[in-house]
């Protein structure tokens, strides 16, 4: 497909913007790059149903497969590693494991491909604490001392800044020329916001709380999952257009949705999961250059003797004592036989995979729908000049008022590098548009990062000379939406339980797409085949 | 006689760009060279005595008077137009700057001068001499109360300076353009060449000013009493020197590091008491920071030193001393030394990635933390970084801002280094220059208080007598009752109390 420049702009970033890009008329070079990951084909070769004959010498015996190997997969594979339990295969259909945490390998530093932080867990959360003592990420402590992460890990000051109207300014939340009105109503919505994080159920469980499965089901709470985000904040007064576009980035970075397209739970649940208690700060990041990269390594450093990449699997049939799997490996189809499996990939596609599930679904697949985003990472030869002393200065995320993208995060920030050669991840969610997957396919390597540096030059006016390499990730299926009506409605808790001999783990099971998800489910799916 | 009104606005227009050439002169200098009564009042000065200069030279004017006048408004609109742009382009080469300025400043003042009489020559048939005179002043001096209004509380704030020249350039060359029309009677041939003249003008004007985001990048508050005689943007900081009556004094972004008058204070306070703290011979030294060569000079005294390591980030600072031959005197050629060894790196960094055998001594002279780059050198993350870089019994110094203009930024050193796991001695001494200016002498096993500066080293300032008295704080300077936070990577606790304390003695 070809557009113009304007008609591409248009399309990604709005007709004023375009209209504005255009009226330069300079002339544009594009730095050299490529599209990374897989292409969607060889995930789309599973829905054409086609039967597959492994020749006999091609099959072979294990304990348990795992299907898929982001951190779901890679976290059951870690825990049942853990238990001594060594008979495991990952089969992986891209040829890296990570899924969305994957990462890149650059100079001076690597750089996330996708999810890029952790807000330093609840003591409550044992497993996750156990992990990151692992790796050595949280501070030596007594039983009764609180968790607190290294130094050298947690997100370093400045952590955000908003570009608006030409310039940069502190923090994320737009506070240049607030209103009282703004202002009565920011703090309003926190008050509203800190009444949620005290509220505990007859139970003593919280409104919300990651896991999701830790989250209160009491039905005042569940009522919120009903409306969007965008009708509860009408409904309670918000119209404080700056309140409304901060809540509204809220939802388009953790969950790749707008206000109106978000469930009111789900965008609550962003502002309320990651706080101990009313009036506290949201926990603080855990992030490193790589962004959750660092997981996926040590995932596997532990496990990745057992892990397949490359390997598709085309045909999962559960039998009576086990599954049988049949994989697309370099054009040739190989078996394994296991006695339990983990489906461990996203839970719209178990339905094309599992045989039989179909004609009994055990849960509605369709009802797990996903947007697309693409990534792209910018290998800058030097810092973008800054315009206005009064301009706040680079921080680690730095967000686009003005712009549908989130802006991007500085993979130098956090090892102290502040000078020279850096690397720059642009994020840009499809926000659940029709079409979405195919509109982000439809287009090549120069037409995407025509898009991000056109929107980054609102900004960078320097970008492009500064930008030696951009490479392009187009995620398709990136992260599940917690739309309204979802995470309630039931159909999660169906997928819960295993179809056979299958356990299904994902992010999709909690609703929202955050390491933390992948990591609960990934575990519980192991230790219920350890049981 | 319909010209006239219309000529009125000419004559108004040409005395608001008058008036703002002359303004964006007088700022600018006193921008660059300081002083700014004595800078106005002489660019004032000339600018009026230019102006006569032009007004006397109208009356060699006879023929083809129109055409004249509008070559006069172009000149004006080259000149007053490209003034400020040439003049910060002109800075970065200081020894020319005061010819530039002037040269321009009397250019424009002439030019200005020459407009007026000549305009009046052009209205003479048409108006009562009582009247031209009236109007004609009337509203040369609104037009100046206009630009004298319009300049520091529009122009300045939203457009900077250089935006300001070249808008006003414009706006002049338009005029001109315009008057090629409203004088065409008069005009005598070569009224097209005149319009295509402007047109160029314009243009180039125009390109200009969408470009001139390049030129702003130079520090334009920064205010320097002295005569600078070297300045370079290098590419992580403005580097000044100037020279004065009391010596020479280096600037990076318009903050002063040091002043040959009373550095010396500063500097053997800084180094002398480490050295003391530290009980072994002390043979490998590290710096980080002091890319000046001043610390080193006063390192180099100790005979039993063998290898002192230097990280500094910027090059053009640790070959300063070449680039300003005072320096190098000043710091008796430190960088010369056979022991030294220099690393440009950020500290931090080099920290982090660089593995070395351990050090004695430890001598930390950053600038203060006004940024976050800057304020990452004082964390804990930094000081335990630095750990694996010393011994327990090494000895480090930091310098650590002043505990009395920034007593709590101060003293959140202190505490940072005590979280880090150091035994801390705070301590501060008078430099003339700073005012009362602070360090913090720490090492990771306990230390007494040093008494005396080691044998055999020779001192201007420090002697046993006064050393005690350096680490007894009085009451306004003392540790604040309330806790300090402790300055972390992930808080920058000290950038910011940097500015609250600081910024209370901005003007």
């Amino acid at each position: 497909m070809t557009l113009s420049r304007r008609e591409l702009l248009t399309l990604f970033l709005g007709a004023p913007f375009a209209f504005a890009a255009c009226r330069d008329t300079s002339e544009r070079k594009l730095p050299e790059g490529e599209i990374v990951g897989q292409s969607a084909n060889i995930g789309h070769i599973l829905r054409e149903g086609r039967t597959f004959e492994v020749p006999q010498a091609n099959w072979e015996t294990k304990k348990v497969a795992i299907v898929g190997a982001g951190i779901a997969g890679l976290s059951a594979a870690w825990r049942l590693n853990g238990k001594g339990f060594g008979d495991v295969a990952v089969i992986e259909l891209e040829k890296e494991a990570g899924g969305t945490s994957r990462s890149g390998k650059g100079d001076p530093v690597n750089y996330p491909w996708g999810a890029h932080y952790l807000p330093v867990p609840f003591a409550e959360n044992t497993d996750l604490v156990t992990l990151l003592d692992e790796m050595q990420i949280l501070e030596p402590r007594n039983a009764s001392s609180e968790i607190h992460a290294k130094e050298e890990f947690l997100c370093r000051e400045p952590e955000e800044r908003v570009f608006y109207k030409g310039r940069w300014y502190e923090g994320l939340y737009l506070n240049a020329g607030a209103s009282t009105d703004d202002k009565q109503q920011y703090d309003r919505f926190y008050a509203e916001v800190n009444k949620w994080i005290g509220f505990r159920d007859a139970k003593g469980r919280r409104a919300f709380v990651l896991p999701v499965a830790h989250c209160s089901d009491d039905a005042e709470v569940t009522a919120l999952d009903k409306l969007s985000f965008g009708e509860w904040l009408t409904q309670n007064g918000f119209t404080s257009e700056r309140l409304r576009w901060y809540c509204d980035y809220a939802c388009r970075d953790d969950y790749g949705l707008k206000l109106e397209q978000t469930s009111a739970w789900a965008g609550l649940f962003y502002f309320c999961s990651r706080v101990k208690k009313s009036g506290d700060e949201s926990q603080p990041f855990i992030t490193v250059p790589e962004g959750n990269g660092q997981f996926v390594n040590h995932f596997l450093a532990k496990v990745s003797d057992k892990v397949r990449k490359n390997w598709m699997a085309v045909s999962i049939e559960p039998k009576e004592n086990g599954v049988e799997i049949t994989c697309l490996v370099d054009g040739e189809l190989r078996g394994i036989r296991c006695e339990k499996m983990i489906f461990a990939g996203p839970m719209f596609t178990a339905p094309y995979a599992i045989r039989g599930f179909r004609d009994a679904p055990p849960f509605d697949a369709a009802e797990f729908q996903h947007n697309a985003w693409f990534v792209a990472n910018l290998h800058l030869k030097d810092r973008p000049v800054t315009r206005f002393r009064s301009d706040f200065p680079l921080a680690w995320d730095n967000v686009l008022y003005e712009s549908p993208s989130l802006g991007y995060v500085t993979a130098t920030h956090q090892k102290g590098i502040d000078y020279g050669p850096t690397i720059l991840s642009y994020y840009y969610p499809m926000c659940a548009e029709e079409n979405a997957r195919t509109k982000l396919f439809d287009y090549d390597r120069d037409a995407i990062a025509e898009v991000c540096l056109s929107d980054m030059e609102r900004a960078h006016k320097d970008i492009r000379e500064l930008t030696t390499r951009l490479d392009v990730m187009r995620w398709g299926h990136a992260m599940i939406s917690p739309r309204p009506n979802f995470i309630w409605s039931g159909v999660r808790q169906k997928a819960l339980e295993p179809y056979r001999n299958i356990y299904f783990a994902h992010t999709d099971l909690g609703g929202v797409a955050l390491f933390e998800e992948a990591f609960y489910h990934g575990l519980r799916a192991a230790d219920a085949i350890l049981a | 006689m319909k010209r006239a009104p219309l000529l009125f606005l000419n004559v108004f227009i040409i005395a608001i760009c008058g008036l703002i050439y002359e303004l964006l002169a007088g700022t600018l200098s006193s921008y660059v060279l300081g002083d700014s009564v004595t800078q106005f009042s002489i660019i004032i000065g000339t600018y009026l005595f230019a102006m006569g200069v032009g007004s006397y030279l109208s009356r060699f004017i006879d023929k083809n008077i129109a055409n004249r006048f509008v070559e006069v408004e172009l000149a004006v609109a080259v000149v007053g137009g490209f003034s400020a742009p040439l003049l910060f382009l002109t800075f970065a080469n200081l020894s020319y700057f005061a010819i530039v300025l002037y040269g321009i400043v009397f250019i424009i003042g002439m030019l200005v001068g020459l407009e007026i009489p000549l305009l009046m020559r052009i209205l003479k048939d048409e108006l009562d001499f009582k009247d031209l005179v009236s109007r004609v002043l009337a509203f040369d001096y609104i037009g100046a109360l206009v630009a004298s209004l319009l300049f520091p509380i529009f122009f300045v704030p939203r457009l900077g300076l250089n935006r300001t020249s070249l808008f006003f350039g414009m706006l002049n060359a338009a005029i001109a353009i315009w008057g090629t029309w409203l004088l065409e009677p008069l005009l005598k041939r070569h009224i097209t060449l005149l319009r295509v003249k402007g047109a160029v003008i314009m243009i180039l004007l125009a390109i200009a000013f969408i470009k001139s985001d390049r030129l702003t990048t130079l520090a334009e508050d920064s205010l320097y009493v002295d005569n600078i005689i070297y300045s370079k943007s290098s590419h992580y900081q403005r580097i000044i020197v100037t020279k004065g009556k009391t010596g020479y004094a280096l600037f990076l972004n318009g903050n002063l590091q040091f002043s040959s008058f009373d550095e010396y204070r500063y500097h053997e306070a800084l180094v002398h008491p480490v050295f003391s703290v530290f009980r072994g011979e002390p043979k490998r030294v590290l710096v980080l920071g002091g890319g000046d060569g001043l610390a080193l000079r006063e390192i180099e005294k100790y005979p039993s030193v063998e290898f002192i390591q230097l990280v500094d980030l910027d090059p053009d600072m640790t070959n300063i001393s070449n680039a300003v031959p005072a320096l190098g005197e000043l710091n008796r050629h430190s960088f010369q030394d056979q022991r030294v060894h220099v690393a440009n790196a950020d500290a931090f960094v080099w920290l982090d990635s660089v593995d070395s055998e351990p050090f004695d001594v430890v001598v930390i002279d950053f600038p203060d933390p006004n940024n976050f780059a800057l304020g990452k050198l004082y964390t804990t993350r930094f000081y335990n970084l630095l750990k694996k870089k010393i011994r327990p019994d090494s000895a480090v110094v930091v310098q650590t801002t002043s505990p009395l203009m920034a007593r709590k930024s101060f003293w959140c050193v202190a505490a940072t280094l005590e979280a880090a796991g150091y035994d801390v001695r705070p301590y501060y001494t008078t430099v003339p220059s700073f005012g009362v200016w602070g360090y913090a002498l720490a090492s990771l096993s306990p230390f007494d208080v040093p008494s005396k500066v080691r044998d055999g080293i020779d001192t201007k300032f420090i002697n046993a007598e006064m050393m005690p008295s350096m680490f007894e704080f009085p009451k306004d300077t003392e540790r604040p009752s309330e806790p300090l936070e402790v300055n972390r990577l992930d808080n920058q606790a000290l950038v910011r109390y940097y500015e609250a304390e600081w910024r209370r003695f901005e003007p």
